[in-house]
């Protein structure tokens, strides 16, 4: 059920690109946006062998841990060209940590220069956690 | 939500949002457009972007935005705004994170005509010799020390290289090496994904597009500048790459706490900021000036690039087929310049997102051949479309501080259009125009449709008709490399 609650969408956007993501939890939260990102710019895994990263971080507030989690990820994939598709991951207010789970990234259409804080803002209702966020692109 | 009756008419190619409309602006916000493109500029909500960027702390004269002006994330994308120093404000997020981002314009006196036969192969060579493409790796690969030099030095290093010659670097924008740069203040991220990427591309909007010299309107500066009726040029856009995003992304961050420690309150997160006199401040400026300093040296290897594929093309088939440069100009930039208010000279930092610096005759900082026409102004057009060379004006210097706009402006999203048109069909109509695409992606191709963006005529027509820019010649595409 609670799977089913979670997910994310492109929301239109004039220049960049903007996703709103929604999760009963941070954990779930954090992923989708993650996802979304994935998504975006089409990133496609390469088959087989798996590869696992350890991560680990701590920010001001939420929505900065967020922006931390997905420009962590943008490194891993211009510097290391993996891409992650399971995330074992604890969130709390202010901290990360956990296991990625993925690939050498196949192939991959767009790139994405950088996570923004743009209109950043984390909200619970109704037992629900949404985000949107915007990437410079 | 602001509404057309809310603005002040100024002229037929101005309007202005009075202090008296929202409270927390600290300065009027004025807008260089048509009533047509100022209906496009409300379907998005730059308006709201520019009212909340004259928030700032430290703002002088106006916030300004050109006609190519649309939505972006903080900052609106066609902004300027100058702070006050010392205590004035530095916003990472008004500069963007792609720093230095801008377009330099090369010449040839090669007759399009005797070309014609030999542009498919040039957009090959073009393609081969300049990288592009998602995190694409550069031409040139650069150690620890090397690129410490590049962040000090700028293009000059690229001269010491021989990727360069005197008269590239005379006629590109603070001569390729802005001072007081700082590689101590990059972080080790940074620096790790910008030795890769030296001489390349990148993707997204970036391009090199080679056109010919369409029309010529004001002869004494295309002579000057070198450009005749008919023959090929090439522009290349691009920026500093992951060198750049990652600075940016690296004080966005560090601002948070900053605006904190400060009591800076703003409307959006993504405006951080820091008075230029704090340590935070100064931190920014030498890491962002690294970071310019990086993009003139990687326009300059490109230029390079693009010689040798003109080289690979032409030599042996065409007598002069040599390329000159007519100028390289930023449009992501924080620069300190001296500007009068009042009939007070006041030194400011002014914050050009998405805009171009656009110094009349006779200013101080442009090439000493172009002190009488004014410094080139360089307005890319949409694939498929005119793009244009102007130069500033006196005027501009009074009313825009020293600035026009960057481009033709999207007014549509990615995805919408392409939902208007598959980018195979795009590449099918381009070539039927007689412009020769290559493109790394197809989606990505259908991205920058020109049916995304506003009428670059247009845009050129209202910073022309305000008086801060002045027509000097219309170029018309024949090849797009896109990554």
């Amino acid at each position: 059920m609670n799977e089913e609650r979670s997910g994310f969408a492109e929301m239109e956007h004039t220049a960049d690109w903007q996703i709103q993501v929604w999760a009963p939890d941070l954990n779930k939260l954090f992923a989708q946006a993650a996802h979304g990102m994935y998504s975006l710019s089409q990133v496609r895994l390469k088959a087989g062998e798996k590869v696992n990263r350890q991560i680990r971080l701590q920010a001001m507030d939420t929505e900065a841990l967020l922006v931390a989690f997905l420009d962590e990820l943008l490194f891993f994939a211009e510097q290391e060209r993996l891409a992650f598709d399971e995330f074992d991951l604890e969130v709390t207010p202010t901290g990360l940590s956990g296991n990625l789970k993925g690939a050498e990234i196949l192939g991959q259409q767009k790139e994405i220069k950088a996570v923004t804080f743009h209109n950043l803002a984390i909200r619970r209702e109704n037992n629900l956690y949404q985000v949107s966020v915007v990437f410079d692109v | 939500m602001i509404r057309i009756q809310d603005l002040t008419r100024i002229s037929p190619y101005e309007w202005e949002i009075p202090l008296t409309f929202n409270p927390e602006m600290r300065v009027p916000v004025h807008i260089f457009a048509t009533r047509n493109l100022l209906e496009k500029i409300m379907d998005d909500r730059s308006l709201e972007q520019a009212m909340n960027a004259a928030t700032l702390p430290g703002l002088v004269d106006k916030v300004y935005v050109m006609p190519d002006m649309h939505q972006g994330y903080g900052f609106p994308i066609g902004g300027v705004a100058a702070t006050e120093l010392p205590d004035g404000v530095i916003s990472p997020g008004a500069i963007g994170y792609d720093i230095n981002c801008g377009v330099r314009l090369l010449a040839s006196t090669i007759d399009v005509e005797a070309a014609a036969s030999e542009l498919d192969t040039l957009a090959s060579a073009i393609n081969h010799f300049c990288p592009s493409g998602v995190g694409g790796k550069g031409a040139v690969k650069v150690g620890e020390n090397e690129l410490s030099q590049i962040c000090a030095h700028g293009a000059r290093w690229a001269l010491k290289q021989g990727y360069a010659s005197e008269a590239d670097l005379r006629r590109t924008e603070e001569f390729g090496c802005i001072s007081g740069a700082d590689p101590e203040k990059v972080s080790q991220r940074a620096r790790e994904r910008g030795k890769p990427q030296l001489g390349s591309l990148g993707a997204g909007n970036h391009f090199i597009e080679v056109d010919l010299v369409d029309e010529v309107f004001y002869p004494r500066a295309a002579d000057v500048m070198g450009l005749r009726r008919g023959s090929l040029v090439i522009q290349i856009h691009c920026g500093s790459r992951g060198f750049g995003h990652q600075i940016c992304t690296d004080y966005v961050r560090e601002f948070q706490g900053a605006v904190r420690r400060y009591g800076i309150k703003l409307p959006d997160r993504e405006l951080v900021c820091a008075p230029l006199s704090s340590p935070e401040g100064q931190d920014y400026l030498a890491a962002m000036r690294a970071a310019a300093n990086y993009a003139f040296t990687n326009r300059q290897i490109l230029a390079h690039q693009a010689r040798q594929a003109f080289s690979e093309t032409f030599a042996g088939k065409i007598k002069n087929w040599q390329l000159h440069q007519v100028y390289d100009i930023a449009h992501n930039m924080g620069k300190i310049e001296t500007h009068t208010f009042n009939g007070k000279k006041l030194e400011v930092c002014v914050h050009r997102k998405g805009a171009t610096r656009a110094f009349g005759p006779g200013t101080p900082g442009i090439p000493e051949e172009y002190q009488t026409i004014g410094q080139p102004v360089l307005v890319p057009g949409s694939m498929g479309t005119a793009s244009w060379v102007l130069t500033g004006t006196e005027d501009s210097m009074t009313r825009s501080l020293g600035s026009s706009c960057h481009g033709a402006g999207r007014m549509m999203s990615r995805s919408q259009a392409k939902k208007k048109i598959w980018g195979e069909d795009l590449r099918r109509e381009l070539e039927q125009q007689g412009i020769h695409v290559r493109a790394g992606s197809l989606s990505g191709l259908a991205e920058e449709a020109p049916l995304a963006y506003k009428d670059v005529d247009e845009v050129v027509e209202t910073v022309v008709g305000a008086g801060i820019a002045r027509k000097v010649a219309r170029l018309r595409p024949v090849a797009v490399i896109k990554g």
